[in-house]
């Protein structure tokens, strides 16, 4: 059989045939899942960074009672701007800066499956990111929270143009969101190399996925609820008007129909990177890889049953309650069956506790903790007892930082040293680390107490002498230590970009195929596609298993950008897929669709009407093909 | 699978069923089909909570229009399956004359809708019925004008040739979109026109 291995790849044609083009012009057309996974998570960061200090207003002015550093507006503004960043502009972005990274190099393919819809989902997240922040220049930003509870939102009781950001900003972010997330599902479902089939792919891969699928049928809700919320404020319509047969509750019932499953978009692919994380510092395999990979899965769907817990305190029939009720606590189940593999992986490990492990046992800690919590306010009439205070927001911080942050700093840690090539500090690690840890836990295990006490959410300030001062003080100085550790990451990023060790192919002795390739890995990712024959391609030796993960032998394809079309359950390949080149498109479609929300935001209509007219261009000049008739894509030579 | 002894044997890019832009237009469609399905949950959600009549006038929206309208629809449908069919074999003036006819069929159904629009008593700002009654065709007709301008641009192709008896994904796609919207009003009628009727 005559086989097309390659003992010497072509690299220096792969590599010209996968550069981004030079200057200019290729920052802003290329098509690299690389290039644009970075940018994804640095912009991500730099939101984070907005979304702390943001978060840094609120505990200086709720650090005793009586402070006025902001008025109420301003504090509306901050904490909703607060909210909106971290969910929409950080959590969620940032893990599809690691998917976007790690997927083609951790499945042996060499880019997206839509290298350029790829792009288009960065600039509009980017843009839209922008749009939102721009309210600052005219002092209107967001201020109805985060969930933006009509009618307060709506034009009577919110004239400005606060909320029309928020309405426009959001729907803006679910086109970058969604276009992603159909990249992620084809890709899952067509891009891996040959022999990876569904049971060998790393967890992250389910969680991405399950995420995307979440994403496809639950954020067309949060459009159509922006939708109506615009509507309703610019064209006088009455979707949530009670007085001309509309309902509030209507815009709560569609929100959280979105916003549930929400929070598993975010936390999935999170809880993935963790359980691809923790077997490289267990030195074993992750167990229950199977129970893992389904209660992902699971997870996802049951989220889409339990947006009703939300809306407990709203006078609902006590049978949907109770449903919800139960629907929210069977939650608990798959979450747990992930925890306890977690944990059996460890204990039947060899932990090396490095800075990125550090991370995952405190991811383990906080998600243990925000669970729990969680539960307790499954139930309806704890629930009453404690909507909207600061037991809510205690819970929810818990979650969100314990599920999305630390895994993701994990993360950093962990695959940092592959995009960069440098190795962050180890001794910069462990502070980092404990700062963050301390710091969390100073900062939110109080809010459940001044919950307890009585003490509202979203208040610009209190009064003295209701016992809130103490619980708060502690809470502030929990914020800043947090903080101090944010900020030295950063010290220690920027320090390790210049003086961090060499990082090698694979500093973690880490099993999957991203540590098969160099680091910062080649423009075309493998000179050779793999062909896979287990979990861990990199750890088959010591494993005693007889597989034998192809790396470095067998199909290049390097008569162009081409990587293996495969099929969805087994991985077969049966084609070849030609990618496409740099492209302007993505980025003048992101602009003008900017151009089309302003004009929708300012009520200036033929600016709208002008940028929907460009978006239209713009979609047919990126759909034109650009070189040959498609048919003479048949004639290619035909070599043996 | 043994591995790919000969990759190069494999075919590149076809453009059948499994190719990755089939899969990619079918999720579009799919996230786009849970945006109807949450305008149209908006609909009875709120006739669920009406206190008084449902539609408030007491009028049930008229089908002396919107019937033909439907059926218009429906034939354009038909119509954009005889292209694609046409063109599996090959036949490059079946596709064109197809394609055209359906532009046609679409290009009524927006007018019929215009006119139907200007005939009703209500406005979108009138009550929350209104609200919706505008907000969910107006969505819908803005798909069939999507549609609309996906068929001006695979038209375009099909003139210049660019499709083949084996290559015509985008040709496809927009046929499969079109169907979807086809699909998107019979819900859509149903929902709206009909089950006022069966109250």
């Amino acid at each position: 059989m005559a086989i097309a291995t390659a003992p010497t790849a072509p690299v220096g044609k792969l590599a010209r045939t996968w550069e981004t083009a030079p200057g200019l012009y290729g920052v802003l057309a290329t098509v690299d899942h690389k290039t644009i996974g970075k940018r994804y998570i640095v912009t991500a960061l730099v939101f984070f960074l907005a979304g702390g200090i943001e978060a840094a207003f609120m505990r200086t002015q709720l650090i005793h009672s009586n402070v006025h550093l902001l008025d109420a507006e301003e504090y509306n503004q901050i904490f909703t701007m607060h909210g909106v960043t971290m969910l929409f502009l950080f959590a969620s972005p940032i893990l599809s800066g690691f998917s976007n990274y790690l997927w083609p190099l951790m499945i042996g393919a060499r880019d997206m499956a839509f290298p350029r819809v790829n792009a288009l989902s960065y600039w509009t997240f980017l843009l839209s990111g922008v749009f939102i922040y721009t309210s600052f220049l005219i002092g209107q930003a967001p201020d109805g929270g985060w969930f933006a509870y009509v009618p307060m939102t709506g034009r009577t009781y919110s004239p400005g143009l606060n909320i029309d950001f928020y309405a426009l900003g959001l729907i803006f972010i679910t086109i970058s969101t969604t276009v992603g997330a159909v990249n992620f599902v084809v890709t899952f479902f067509r891009m891996r190399a040959p022999g990876m089939s569904l049971n060998r792919v790393p967890i992250i891969m389910w969680g991405t996925l399950s995420a995307s699928v979440a994403i496809i049928f639950a954020l067309p809700a949060l459009s159509a609820a922006c939708v109506m919320l615009y509507f309703d404020r610019r064209f006088g319509m009455h979707f949530f008007d009670a007085a001309e047969g509309g309902h509030p509750l209507l815009w709560q019932h569609l929100f959280w129909m979105f916003g549930h499953p929400w929070v598993y978009i975010i936390v999935l692919p999170a809880i993935g990177l963790a359980s691809d994380m923790i077997p490289t510092f267990s030195r074993r395999p992750l167990a229950g890889y199977t129970f893992v990979a389904l209660s992902t899965v699971t997870t996802a769907i049951l989220g889409f049953g339990v947006w009703v817990h939300h809306m407990f305190a709203t006078g609902l029939p006590m049978l949907a309650t109770t449903f919800f009720s139960a629907a929210s606590m069977m939650i608990a189940i798959p979450s747990g069956v992930s925890i306890f593999a977690w944990i059996a992986t460890i204990w039947h490990g060899r932990p090396v506790f490095r800075t990125p492990f550090l991370f995952l046992i405190g991811f383990i800690v906080l998600f243990v903790i925000g669970g729990v919590s969680g539960v307790m306010t499954a139930a309806v009439p704890f629930d009453w007892q404690l909507t909207d205070n600061y037991f809510v927001v205690a819970h929810l911080h818990y979650v969100l930082i314990g599920i999305n942050v630390f895994p993701v700093f994990a993360a950093l840690y962990y695959w940092l040293p592959k995009m960069t090539g440098r190795m962050l500090s180890e001794r910069y690690g462990r502070w980092v680390f404990w700062l963050m840890f301390i710091g969390a836990n100073l900062a939110f295990f109080p809010m459940h107490i001044s919950g307890m006490l009585g003490m509202p959410r979203r208040i610009y300030t209190y009064q003295a002498g209701l016992g809130w001062d103490t619980v708060n003080l502690i809470t502030s100085i929990g914020a800043y230590v947090f903080a101090l550790g944010v900020l030295l990451f950063l010290v220690d990023f920027f320090r390790s970009l210049s003086v961090g060790p060499e990082a090698g192919d694979n500093p973690w002795d880490a099993p999957t195929l991203e540590w098969s390739v160099s680091s910062p890995p080649p423009p075309y990712n493998f000179a050779v596609i793999p062909t896979v024959r287990s979990r861990h391609p990199l750890w088959e030796g010591r494993l005693d298993e007889e597989y034998h993960t192809l790396i470095g032998s067998g199909p290049v394809l390097d008569r162009g950008r081409e990587t293996f079309g495969t099929s969805a359950l087994d991985s077969d390949p049966f084609e070849i897929l030609q990618m496409p080149e740099d492209s302007l498109w993505p980025l003048i479609l992101a602009a003008m669709m900017t151009v089309t929300f302003y004009g929708l935001l300012f009520g200036v209509w033929w600016l709208a009407i002008l940028g929907l007219v460009l978006v239209i261009l713009s979609l047919a000049g990126w759909c034109w093909p650009k070189l040959v008739r498609e048919d003479e894509m048949d004639l290619l030579p035909e070599e043996g | 699978m043994a591995m790919v002894a000969r990759p190069y044997d494999l075919p590149i890019s076809p453009q059948d069923r499994r190719a990755p832009g089939r899969m990619g237009m079918m999720l579009l469609i799919a996230t786009e089909a849970s945006f109807f399905v949450y305008l149209l949950f908006s609909y009875f959600y709120l006739a669920s909570m009406a206190r008084g009549a449902w539609p408030p006038d007491g009028n049930n929206p008229a089908l002396r229009l919107s019937l033909p309208n439907t059926i218009i629809l429906i034939v354009s449908s038909g119509t954009m399956w005889w292209a694609e069919a046409g063109i599996r074999k090959g036949q490059q003036a079946r596709l064109r004359i197809g394609l055209l006819v359906t532009l046609i069929l679409g290009m009524l159904f927006l007018a019929i809708q215009g006119l139907e629009y200007s005939n009703q008593s209500f406005t979108p700002a009138t009550d929350a019925y209104g609200s919706l009654f505008f907000t969910i065709t107006g969505f819908h007709g803005a798909h069939v004008a999507a549609g609309l301008l996906m068929n001006i641009f695979v038209q375009a192709r099909a003139w210049a040739g660019h499709f083949t008896a084996t290559r015509h994904l985008a040709l496809s796609n927009v046929a499969l979109y079109w169907h979807f919207v086809d699909v998107v009003w019979i819900v859509v009628f149903l929902s709206l026109y009909i089950t006022p009727r069966l109250g």
